[in-house]
């Protein structure tokens, strides 16, 4: 179809392409691309140079900037071809334009007034294109020019314009929100519009308004629960269908919307509860689109108040997702999870070993997410375990930008956290050792004084182990190559505080062990700083013990370093170590008193010790001092500048916005109700404002919820894990005993404990294969120690017995729930199709994975050895482009057999045309695939008239690079 | 903001097509787009479809030769994004027949008139691949 009639391109533009597309390196392109700017250079500035030729240089230009060059050269014949009569060299011109320029570019200003003419255009064509350029290219100032027109066209006859002028306002609103807040109510009235495009489109601007301000919108509520019913109805063209689901983008939008209009307002939520409930149910689970609709259900269930039978569902579509092989899958059921467990806590616990394997999984954006939800269920019972994890996760990462997340993630919760401050001290060391560079300095900060303040308690003894404990792990770190430098200052202040505090060590050592630091990091001034001021408290504190100090001959040469350093700062630290060497033991202890850092320094701000000073001088006969603030004439130079800068002010440009027209009063849309008419939502009459304004104002009252919401969420985080009979048979459990648990519990004990868990986590005989290692890392994760402590007071061999039957319980009362959700589902009275398959599938499940029948489909490139051998219930999925890439001949002998297992992955991939939905081995394919060989066939025709076109042009598919070839659907 | 660019890049790391929904430089978007395509190359088939990249999300599919990559922010859909990569090629190969490679190269423009008919501001705005393919085929006639 697009490609008929020889492509309309010129010998040289096919030329180029073939280039680019044989290219076998960068170099090779960026050579052949050099040489294109050269001729477009030359070319382009030719005079009376023909439009369609025009044309073909703009799109050339396009090339040439696509593949990372400059091609600003030819952006002014860009903006002239925007200019053009022609529509389609117009909307290229357009194109052009809006690929090369920002916003704030020089050239825009020569666009604006062909923008403003187009829009009034009556070809609706003209129209769009240029509300297009308007989306991306209106920026803030030009906002004003364009906008009456934007507003008007919000009105326009066709959808298409009507659509496009929606998001003009949007993109407005994105830019400065400012100059179209008297506009706002115009989305809402959109939101009515007959055609479900423009609904559709309006639907990304409300998103965004109601992320803004949730109350404004509450109104909306059932409105929007209305489109989502309407459109899951089916209501909507079948030309919005995508894979058999009913406008499943719109859905998802919907389901957004919604979440955030719910968040924390029972009211609301409740007029959205049966909605979400019949889409779950609805939702094909097969297929990809199937499952992102689902995904979405679960994230607004999770976000809205919380529903019990909601809840339940969103809990069954998280096992599948957990249960699945694809990793797609897997990713959104940790995704999912992550969320519901601040709701329920206890879902977490039964797919503890499926996000064991995740953590452990080679995929590391399956890791990341499954660090994310470890992220969210930390508390202090399992801070350890974790922390560790994510510590051993980041040492091995290079990517920065992640791993200063994840380190901050490790200090955040070991701050709030740690069960010792031995264990946060070693944590941050870790950290430290690892990321230093990228954590907060902030954090340093905090590690020093928790050091120096200790437990904050009465209890000294603890408070000198502690700190002799970092002295000693900080001098083993410390001559380990490259630290950070942050760590570095975190060690030199704490050498220096407490270094030779327990007489372990001698001053002599430390100050050795400082300039060694200092000089293996000669370059950091901030290093050097600390280290030096290390330096002056030991020497201090020496001078002041009555110790004879003597400065190593190193120590020596650094001072003498200092002292002539470019630093100001550096040279004063050394100035004053020099003075303080020079002290007695009194004035010594004075200037450095031994662990003061965290006596509070009193300053006195009055400088009251220098008052009889000053009464001395103005008896003397000196000026007395004025306040500034009290003093007063011209002469003042303070008071004479800020004059000066009123003046500046006065004559500079004004940044502040002119005042808003008055802004007209919001319209509001009244709440849904169900009318026979064809249309989506009944439009408001202007009649019902009053009535409106009534509803808006008694809305803020649901607010209050909000904060409860709140609550809600930190109750998730500190509550404890397993199921509440667990949990009230052994209520506390010490931190320090689980590394014990850990280290100490016998073999049998984790067996064991995998059998009764594994019980309630899956029926069949999985337990075998769980290693203990993972049972430990599950059991210390997921709270699973609470049971162990109550084993291992009551003794080990009656554990089994204790602990098998209340699992089965559990597992029983599961399979009621499970039970009387399919009685349930059952007795539904239109049998949907999709139903139908839900239950079928759900039998089935394991057997059977959409995805991986997806995924191999596109590994095309593994399969074409396969390929000469015409066999045609070959398993893989045989290309036929690449046999057509092979010879003709090949095409006409062997083409016809592939084509049937062709067509069986059409259906897979467009599985839009049939109803039945395809399953492998289950023996339906072979009913589908005449149909699917139908449609298939015209295209096979049409693909090999596109080759036969490409050869004549010169371009052949046995050339360097036959992938250019390859048909993208398989 | 949704969706922050789409590219389609073959396996050599060549760029086929490239919308940012936000403004960077040349040198920006070449580094961007050499560091995402090695990142993805580097991935099985097995593995999830999408990577974090900086502060982006990418999600990704492969179809035959070329990588299809859209880069979203946090709040985006990772599932339905990959689904709407397959609708973008579905409906250019509705319209082109039997899309492949070369047929987006010699027809830059229009595989960005429809990226421009689906995608606004960086949301998704049409999915009804009539709605997407009739301005495109009123254009064809048009010229």
């Amino acid at each position: 179809m697009g490609s008929q009639g020889g492509f309309g391109q010129s010998k040289e533009f096919l030329d180029l392409i073939k280039s680019i597309g044989e290219a076998r390196s960068k170099a090779e392109e960026d050579r052949i691309v050099l040489h294109e700017i050269e001729t477009l250079k030359r070319r382009i500035t030719e005079p009376d140079i023909p439009k369609r030729k025009m044309k073909e240089y703009i799109i050339r230009l396009v090339y040439v900037e696509m593949l990372g060059h400059d091609a600003s050269f030819g952006y002014i014949h860009a903006v002239k071809m925007t200019h053009d009569d022609n529509i389609h060299l117009k909307r290229t011109g357009y194109l052009a334009v809006t690929l090369f320029l920002n916003e704030d570019h020089d050239l825009i200003i020569l666009i604006v007034n062909t923008i403003q003419k187009d829009l009034k255009s009556d070809n609706y064509l003209v129209v769009c294109a240029a509300l297009n350029v308007v989306c991306k290219l209106i920026n803030e100032e030009t906002i004003p020019a364009v906008l009456p027109q934007v507003v008007e066209l919000l009105g326009h006859q066709k959808e298409a314009v009507r659509k496009k002028a929606v998001m003009a306002l949007h993109r407005f609103y994105q830019r400065a929100p400012s100059s179209v807040n008297h506009l706002i109510s115009n989305f809402r009235k959109k939101l009515c519009d007959n055609d479900p495009g423009v609904m559709g489109a309006t639907l990304c601007p409300l998103y965004d308004l109601i992320t803004i301000d949730v109350n404004a919108y509450k109104d909306l509520v059932a409105s929007f629960a209305s489109i989502l019913k309407q459109v899951a109805e089916r209501r909507l063209p079948k030309s919005y269908d995508y894979h058999q689901m009913p406008a499943p983008f719109i859905q998802i939008k919907l389901l957004k919307i919604l979440a955030l209009l719910g968040s924390g307002d029972k009211k609301a939520s409740e007029q959205m509860y049966t909605i979400i409930g019949d889409i779950m149910r609805k939702c094909d689970s097969t297929s990809n689109i199937g499952n992102a609709v689902l995904y979405e259900c679960i994230c607004c269930i999770s976000s809205i108040h919380p529903n019990p039978k909601l809840l339940e569902s969103a809990a069954d579509a998280i096992a599948k997702f957990l249960k699945s092989d694809s990793h797609n899958l897997k990713y959104l059921g940790i995704d999912a999870l992550g969320r519901l467990i601040k709701l329920s806590p206890e879902i977490a616990e039964q797919h503890q070993l499926a996000v064991i394997d995740c953590l452990e999984d080679p995929d590391d954006t399956l890791k990341r997410k499954t660090f994310e939800l470890l992220y969210k269920m930390t508390k202090s019972s399992n801070v350890e375990v974790i922390v560790d994890r994510m510590i051993d996760y980041m040492i091995n990462i290079n990517d920065s930008h992640y791993k200063t997340e994840i380190a901050s993630r490790c200090v955040e919760l070991a701050e709030q956290f740690a069960p010792s401050n031995q264990w946060f001290i070693q944590t941050m060391n870790r950290v430290f050792e690892h990321a230093g560079d990228l954590v907060n300095p902030k954090v340093a900060h905090n590690l020093m004084r928790l050091i120096a303040e200790g437990f904050g308690e009465e209890d000294d003894t603890a408070d000198s182990q502690l700190r002799s404990s970092a002295v000693e792990s900080y001098l083993r770190i410390v001559v380990e190559p490259k630290l950070p430098s942050t760590f570095l200052q975190v060690i030199c202040w704490v050498l220096g505080e407490y270094g030779t505090a327990d007489g372990k060590y001698s001053a002599s050592y430390i100050t050795g062990k400082l300039c060694d630091v200092a000089e293996a990091y000669s370059t950091d001034d901030t290093v050097k700083a600390y280290a030096i001021s290390a330096l002056m408290k030991i020497y201090s504190f020496e001078i002041a013990a009555g110790r004879k100090v003597d400065v190593l001959p190193e120590c020596q040469s650094f001072i003498e370093e200092l002292l002539a350093s470019h630093s100001t700062d550096l040279q004063q630290r050394a100035y004053e170590l020099q003075a303080i060497l020079g002290l007695d033991a009194n004035v010594a202890t004075n200037i450095m008193p031994m662990d003061a850092s965290c006596e509070d320094i009193e300053i006195d701000r009055s400088l009251s010790f220098l008052n009889s000073y000053v009464q001395q001088s103005i008896e003397k006969g000196a000026q007395p001092y004025i306040p500034e603030g009290e003093r007063s004439g011209m002469t003042d130079v303070s008071s004479f500048r800020s004059q000066e800068l009123h003046e500046v002010s006065s004559h500079a440009l004004r940044f502040e916005a002119y005042e808003l027209p008055k802004p007209v009063m919001p319209s509001r849309v009244s709440p849904i109700e169900q009318s026979s008419s064809n249309e989506l939502v009944p439009a408001p009459e202007p009649s019902y404002h009053a009535e409106m304004h009534q509803v808006a104002s008694s809305v803020p009252s649901v607010s209050d919820t909000g904060s409860l919401e709140l609550k809600l969420k930190l109750d998730g985080v500190q509550r404890k894990w397993g199921r509440p009979t667990y949990s009230s048979a052994a209520p506390s459990t010490s931190n320090a005993d689980i590394p014990k648990i850990q280290n100490g519990a016998p073999q049998l004990d984790a067996v064991s404990s995998s059998s009764s868990k594994a019980v309630s986590y899956d029926s069949r005989r999985q337990q075998v294969e769980i290693s203990a290692e993972k049972q430990k890392l599950a059991a210390s994760l997921f709270g699973g120690t609470s049971k162990s402590h109550k084993r291992q007071s009551s003794g080990s061999q009656k554990v089994p017995k204790t602990n098998i039957p209340a699992a089965e319980k559990s597992h029983v009362a599961k399979n009621a729930t499970s039970d009387t959700a399919v009685l349930e589902r059952t007795p539904q009275p239109p049998p949907d199709l999709l139903d139908l398959d839900e239950s079928t599938v759900s039998s089935s499940a394991q057997s059977l994975d959409p995805f991986k029948q997806l995924e191999g489909l596109l590994d095309l490139n593994q399969d074409t050895s396969t390929l000469t051998t015409s066999d045609a219930s070959a398993s893989g999925a045989p290309d036929v482009m690449s046999l057509y890439g092979e010879t003709t001949l090949n095409v006409q002998s062997g083409g016809v057999p592939n084509l049937l297992p062709a067509g069986r992955d059409e259906a897979n991939l467009l599985s839009g045309l049939a109803g039945t939905p395809n399953r492998d081995g289950h023996g339906e394919n072979t009913v589908t695939n005449p149909t699917q060989q139908l449609n298939k066939g015209p295209n096979a025709k049409e693909s090999l008239e596109k080759d036969a076109l490409v050869r004549q042009l010169g371009v052949t598919p046995t050339g360097q690079n036959p992938n250019l070839f390859r048909d993208l659907l398989g | 903001m949704g969706i922050r660019f789409i590219l389609m890049v073959n396996k050599q790391g060549q760029t086929r097509l490239a919308q940012y929904y936000e403004y960077l430089t040349i040198e920006e978007r070449r580094a961007l787009e050499g560091e995402i395509v090695r990142k993805c190359l580097a991935r099985t088939e097995q593995q999830c479809s999408f990577v974090e990249h900086r502060n982006y999300k990418i999600v990704y599919r492969r179809y035959a030769s070329l990588f299809f990559l859209v880069g979203v922010d946090n709040e985006e859909n990772e599932l339905a994004i990959l689904e709407f990569i397959h609708l973008l090629v579905e409906t250019m190969d509705r319209h082109f027949g039997n899309v492949c490679e070369l047929d987006i190269m010699f027809h830059l423009e229009k595989a960005h008139f429809m990226l421009e008919e689906m995608v606004m501001n960086g949301c998704i705005v049409e999915t009804s691949k009539s709605n997407i393919l009739g301005p495109i085929q009123l254009l064809e006639k048009a010229s």
